[in-house]
């Protein structure tokens, strides 16, 4: 995009000199064949990628009479919100027929102390390690980074083990730590390379003036770093809202997460499937994500591509 | 405040750094501190608990972790076990499916958006949604969809097209390529963001030039463009092959390893017989079979990134 602007821009004043840019003052006719080939394809590519958001709201609005009549595509006859009351209130997990309301607030809990507590070890972490390096420090980061491909299966045993031996197996702080260390090295890297990418000279000056560690940090470091951990808030909430598998191993049975609540209600639900309750309980699920992701635009997409960048 | 309560918890396994602790004691200390969480996450996690798995992989382990060792038993029974094997297989043809199309299709719509399109931002937005979502509602979504009575070939019956098959779900021999769709569906455009970062990052004066040789557009990305986004290349190569060897929400949800077990992955097959069958001894050998996996990915990959010289810091 930015691209695209600073070309346009001088364009004008070249003119003279350049006799036969590349955009020349004649625009092309919108309609070529070229045109139309590469937006077709975009177009179908779309299709694919609304389908699924349209037969899921579709679905979620219609009554099982309805449904039955087998059309995904066709838009109810009537609009009605009974499933969407099921899913949240009264939808059957396999023991119990609470909804999804209480994975829900579950979720909520268990999202909000382990976004704030991975961000914050993350943020004094990734300082520490541009602006106070000891010895080792690189190494540790290294190896954290290629720790972070290992897959989860691996450590999960040995974890289960540990939490157990620190007595919070089947709680929200267990969940919460393993969250937090999952988290890390993403969080780690993106926090580091911010870092690295502020001016030294503010920091040097806040030395030469007698700051210390935290203090740097507090009054310098996170005045400034509000873009980036706008960033990591995306990041974190949308994973740790999606994740499924240390919900179900660490969280317990009172604290199941909405994703694993959401799985109960649709595959070990007994009795006829109700495909409008499911869907609606879908969308409820995918609901806090998705607002996060058309509310944050282009700072998602910079979460997510801060993986993509080598530190 | 939380960081120090974590530390805690946790500080045991750092007694082994005392040594090299007390050695630079002195300096820098609050440096050290917050990055205790970070010391104890590499030492006692990512180093600890991965040996613990590979060494406990060599016991006989069934509800609880024992020391009694038995070699390569559980290897071998492993490999005896068709549904082992099977997920072996599933993930190898599932995996080398989606990292091509994943691949393939990220690069064209990235090529596409950048044609200086009308919209951009819009087709981004729609192309990268799924990519927000948990597998968990792709796979029950697409498990709607392909249902064979209501959903989409249903649908397609209904409407007079009596011969419109669309069962992959439910059919052993294409439940691969249902899980595909709906992988692609989440992953897709997630790569063409990568793509289009890399394809941005290309000089305009290569396209100037290019263009006055009379190179024609498709030779150019070819010839000059792909091997420039090496980079890029390379880390989505990286980040959509190791989700791959992770793959498990997705196959939970959309068809929990059936019909059958045709569709069941290693991650599914660890964490059942670690938490459900009882048999710890199997699940961690098959875990340690996927630590072996990801290193013939990632070695060969740090090798080339950071082999050589050292890295820029």
């Amino acid at each position: 995009m930015s691209q695209t602007a600073t070309m346009t821009g001088p364009a004008p004043d070249t003119n003279t000199k350049v006799e036969s840019g590349p955009r020349g003052p004649r625009p092309k006719p919108f309609f070529t064949p070229q045109k139309i080939i590469i937006y077709s394809i975009l177009v179908f590519f779309t299709l694919y990628f609304l389908f699924p958001l349209y037969v899921m709201l579709v679905t979620s609005f219609k009554t099982m009479p309805e449904i039955r009549f087998g059309n995904i595509f066709a838009l109810p006859s009537q609009i009605s919100f009974d499933a969407w009351v099921k899913a949240w209130t009264s939808a059957c997990t396999g023991l119990t027929c609470e909804g999804l309301a209480p994975g829900f607030w579950n979720s909520v809990k268990i999202t909000i102390p382990s976004t704030i507590v991975s961000i914050f070890i993350a943020a004094v972490n990734g300082y520490a390690l541009v602006n106070w390096r000891f010895k080792g420090s690189e190494i540790f980061f290294s190896i954290l980074i290629f720790g972070s491909f290992i897959p989860y299966q691996v450590m999960l045993y040995p974890l289960v083990m540990i939490t157990r031996e620190l007595g919070i197996f089947g709680t929200l702080q267990a969940v919460i730590l393993i969250h937090t260390i999952f988290g890390m090295p993403i969080l780690t890297l993106l926090f580091r390379n911010y870092f690295a990418s502020l001016p030294q000279e503010l920091f040097k000056a806040a030395r030469v003036d007698g700051a210390g560690f935290w203090r740097i940090f507090f009054e310098i470091m996170l005045p400034m770093s509000l873009p980036i951990f706008v960033v990591a808030l995306i990041l974190q909430v949308t994973g740790i809202w999606n994740d499924f598998l240390f919900g179900v191993v660490f969280a317990g049975t009172q604290n199941l997460p909405m994703t694993v609540q959401l799985n109960n209600i649709v595959n070990s639900a007994q009795g006829t499937p109700e495909y409008n309750v499911n869907m609606a309980a879908t969308v409820l699920t995918g609901l806090v994500p998705l607002i996060i992701y058309f509310v944050s635009g282009k700072l998602f997409v910079r979460g997510v591509a801060a993986g993509a960048v080598k530190g | 405040m939380a960081d120090t309560a974590v530390d805690t918890g946790r500080g045991a396994g750092n007694t082994g750094r005392r040594g090299f602790l007390r050695k630079t004691f002195l300096h820098n200390v609050p440096a050290k501190i917050a990055a205790l969480p970070m010391m104890a996450t590499v030492l006692v996690v990512f180093i600890g608990c991965t040996i613990w798995t590979v060494y406990y992989s060599f016991t006989n382990s069934r509800l609880l972790p024992s020391g009694d060792f038995i070699g390569f038993e559980q290897y071998e029974r492993l490999f005896g076990t068709s549904r082992w094997n099977v997920s072996v297989w599933n993930l190898v043809t599932y995996g080398a499916m989606s990292l091509v199309f994943t691949l393939g299709f990220g690069f064209l719509l990235a090529v596409l958006m950048d044609q200086k399109i009308r919209f951009e931002s819009a087709f981004r937005t729609i192309m990268l949604y799924p990519f927000a979502l948990s597998f968990i509602v792709t796979g029950l979504v697409w498990q709607w969809i392909m249902n064979p009575t209501l959903g989409l070939q249903g649908t397609m019956r209904n409407l007079g097209w009596e011969s419109f098959t669309f069962d992959w779900i439910a059919n052993p021999r294409m439940v691969l390529f249902a899980l595909l769709i709906a992988g692609l569906w989440q992953g897709v455009g997630f790569c063409m963001v990568l793509m289009l970062a890399g394809l941005r990052g290309v000089d305009e004066e290569i396209w100037k030039a290019a263009r006055v040789d009379g190179i024609p557009t498709w030779r150019t990305y070819i010839s000059v463009v792909i091997p420039m986004m090496r980079g890029v290349l390379v880390t989505a190569v990286v980040l959509i092959g190791s989700g791959i060897v992770r793959l498990y929400d997705l196959v939970v949800a959309l068809t929990n390893g059936g019909p059958g077990i045709s569709s069941e992955v290693p991650a599914k097959y660890v964490y059942n017989y670690m938490f459900g069958a009882g048999n710890i001894g199997q699940g961690l050998a098959a875990a340690t079979m996927m630590l072996l996996t990801v290193l013939i990915i990632m070695v060969p990959w740090a090798y080339l990134e950071f082999g050589g010289k050292g890295r820029r810091s």
